[in-house]
């Protein structure tokens, strides 16, 4: 290879923008969030630890923490149980399958913004068809019990389709033959799934929850359109909190703070996947059998590794 | 008995999936008295009024063209800025490969609201409040990542001896990039554009807070605050939802096979 073939100056023009666009607001967001900074007085002051001390005893901060946790940990694990039966129905063969496929990406190719909008009116307590299908009068996005829950359940039906083709996308990697072996021997449909789907799956299914998790941590839009953070905060999330004191209040220094907070939040969900997902990489590469039949071939790690 | 079951469960997965968007399309023929009755469930008097009061009584159709020159613009901006950094990644020797690779793919991990703030001052001290190029370079960065991982997936998978002979005849790096590569590479660029011009229509916070006015505001923004007199109009909404939605539905059903490439690529192929 000659001096001219150095690729670097090729990836320079995107270097430069996502410095410019994401590394540098990084930091200064950091900046301001040390900062006490009204905009609409130009107030402007240094003011160290100060808003981090005033978010440790922030009510409002921890009661978005929580529900943000909420929010993640329920809508991410419902997504994924959905997720994993409609990409195991949809790998079967059957007559009109990429139609069907299409149907299914619907709702991931709706704007999150209708998809609020579609469900606010389908909650509608008086004219709304879900009261109406199930013949009840509930206030779903009034009550501080259903509103969350109704939130949870709009995310559900929103992203399980994104789920449902990856791990699809995941099913198709396994090598056919291990099932045919399995079958040979006389496993059960349930055994197949626990000791050979499960286990093959395993990377894609995390790289499914990094995608997710993150995503729903950060959970603006779909819950700001649905219920605006309400009834009495019991739907804001961290990054709804964090908007509002940005820009409904103009408090830069202390949204920015709260902005810090969810970057740090997601740093660590990262760090955390990531962790498991090399440790599972390595126990592979240990060649330590998936499955504790030897009379079961196991696939070679490369085929199913997963990229970082 | 057993393929009965297989294909009741079908038909469950398409009504539920497409559902609510079905009952978007009914509630936007209704006209208004008949909305706040129900049953009946279909409308009895379809009407296209909350068609034409879109376009009449709102800036509709500045709000679809703002969106439709962001998001193409982006597409454009980030294939072109994408393919070069995706070629020099996957086809010519480079430095701190491993490195930027890992800090394309971390920018992408990082949460929108922890750069809006800072972004929001930047687009203001550069003037670019409440225009389209505030949105533009700002989705064209986010979108970046995503352009990058799908092209170079695409471009690894032209051998290497097609490049080689390229440059045996005497084709400098960047013609073989335009002459060989790109041609061969077309479907990949079709999926990362089908992807990086849904994420750019369907954009909200950075739309939220950059644009002021119908000048700029794009489609979700003004579909979230739709202005309404006395009560929300709750017809209109379900008229430009589905006029917005058409455009992805259709995108969705022609390269249904293009996305699902697009969305998998990386995450699972090894």
């Amino acid at each position: 290879m000659t001096e001219r073939d150095r690729g670097n100056r090729y990836v320079i023009p995107a270097l430069v923008l996502l410095s410019f666009v994401t590394i540098y607001p990084v930091f200064y967001v950091f900046y301001l969030s040390l900062q006490r900074r009204l905009l609409i007085f130009d107030i402007s002051r240094f003011a160290g630890f100060g808003n981090y001390l005033f978010l440790l005893s922030d009510e409002r901060f921890w009661n978005a923490l929580k529900n943000t946790a909420y929010f993640t940990s329920l809508s991410v694990s419902l997504e994924l149980l959905l997720g994993l039966l409609i990409a195991l129905l949809l790998n079967r063969p059957f007559r009109f399958r990429g139609g069907i496929r299409a149907v299914v990406l619907i709702p991931w190719a709706i704007p999150t913004v209708v998809s609020a909008k579609m469900w606010e009116w389908i909650y509608n307590t008086d004219f709304g068809v879900l009261n109406y299908l199930i013949g009840s009068k509930i206030n779903w996005l009034g009550s501080p019990f259903w509103a969350m829950n109704a939130a949870v359940f709009m995310d559900v039906w929103k992203t399980t389709p994104f789920v449902a083709i990856l791990l699809m996308a995941g099913l198709q990697v396994i090598p056919q033959d291990l099932y045919q072996a399995a079958r040979v021997d006389g496993a059960g449909s349930w055994f197949v799934f626990r000791r050979i789907t499960l286990p093959l799956l395993r990377p894609v299914i995390l790289v499914v929850l990094i995608f997710r998790t993150l995503d729903a941590f950060r959970v603006f839009d779909a819950v700001y359109v649905l219920t605006g953070g309400g009834p009495a905060n019991t739907t804001e999330t961290l990054s709804i909190y964090a908007y509002k004191v940005l820009f409904q209040t103009l408090q830069f220094g202390y949204g920015s703070t709260l902005s810090v907070v969810v970057f740090l939040c997601t740093g660590a969900i990262s760090v955390f996947y990531i962790k498991l997902l090399s440790r599972g990489m390595r126990q592979r590469d240990r060649n330590v059998p998936p499955i504790d039949r030897g009379d079961i071939p196991v696939p070679p790690a490369r085929e199913i590794q997963v990229k970082q | 008995m057993k393929r009965a079951f297989f294909y009741l469960l079908l038909i469950s997965l398409v009504l539920w999936c497409s559902g609510p968007l079905l009952w978007q399309l009914i509630t936007s023929l209704k006209p208004d008295a008949e909305l706040t009755r129900i049953p009946p469930l279909l409308p009895e008097n379809p009407t296209s009024i909350h068609y034409s009061a879109i376009f009449a009584e709102h800036p509709f159709l500045r709000i679809i063209l703002n969106s439709a020159v962001v998001a193409s613009a982006t597409t454009a901006l980030s294939l072109l800025i994408g393919s070069f950094a995706a070629f020099g990644l996957a086809k010519l020797r480079i430095r701190y490969k491993a490195m930027i690779l890992g800090f394309v793919l971390s920018v992408s991990m990082f949460p929108p609201i922890a750069t809006v703030s800072p972004l929001y001052m930047i687009i203001r001290t550069l003037g670019l409040r409440d225009t389209w190029w505030a949105l533009i370079m700002t989705y064209t960065t986010f979108s970046l990542p995503l352009s990058i991982w799908i092209l170079t997936n695409f471009f690894r998978e032209i051998s290497d001896e097609i490049y080689s002979a390229a440059k045996v005849d005497g084709c400098t790096p960047f013609q073989a990039f335009y002459k060989i590569i790109l041609p061969l590479s077309a479907p990949g660029f079709f999926t990362t554009a089908i992807l990086v011009f849904i994420f750019s229509w369907n954009e909200f916070l950075f739309a939220l807070t950059f644009t002021s006015t119908p000048a700029s505001r794009t489609i979700p923004v003004g579909i979230a605050l739709f202005p309404g007199l006395h009560e929300v109009p709750w017809g209109d909404i379900a008229a430009a939802s589905i006029v917005v939605t058409i455009p992805l539905v259709l995108l969705v059903f022609v390269f249904q096979r293009r996305i699902i490439e697009g969305l998998t690529a990386g995450a699972v192929k090894g």
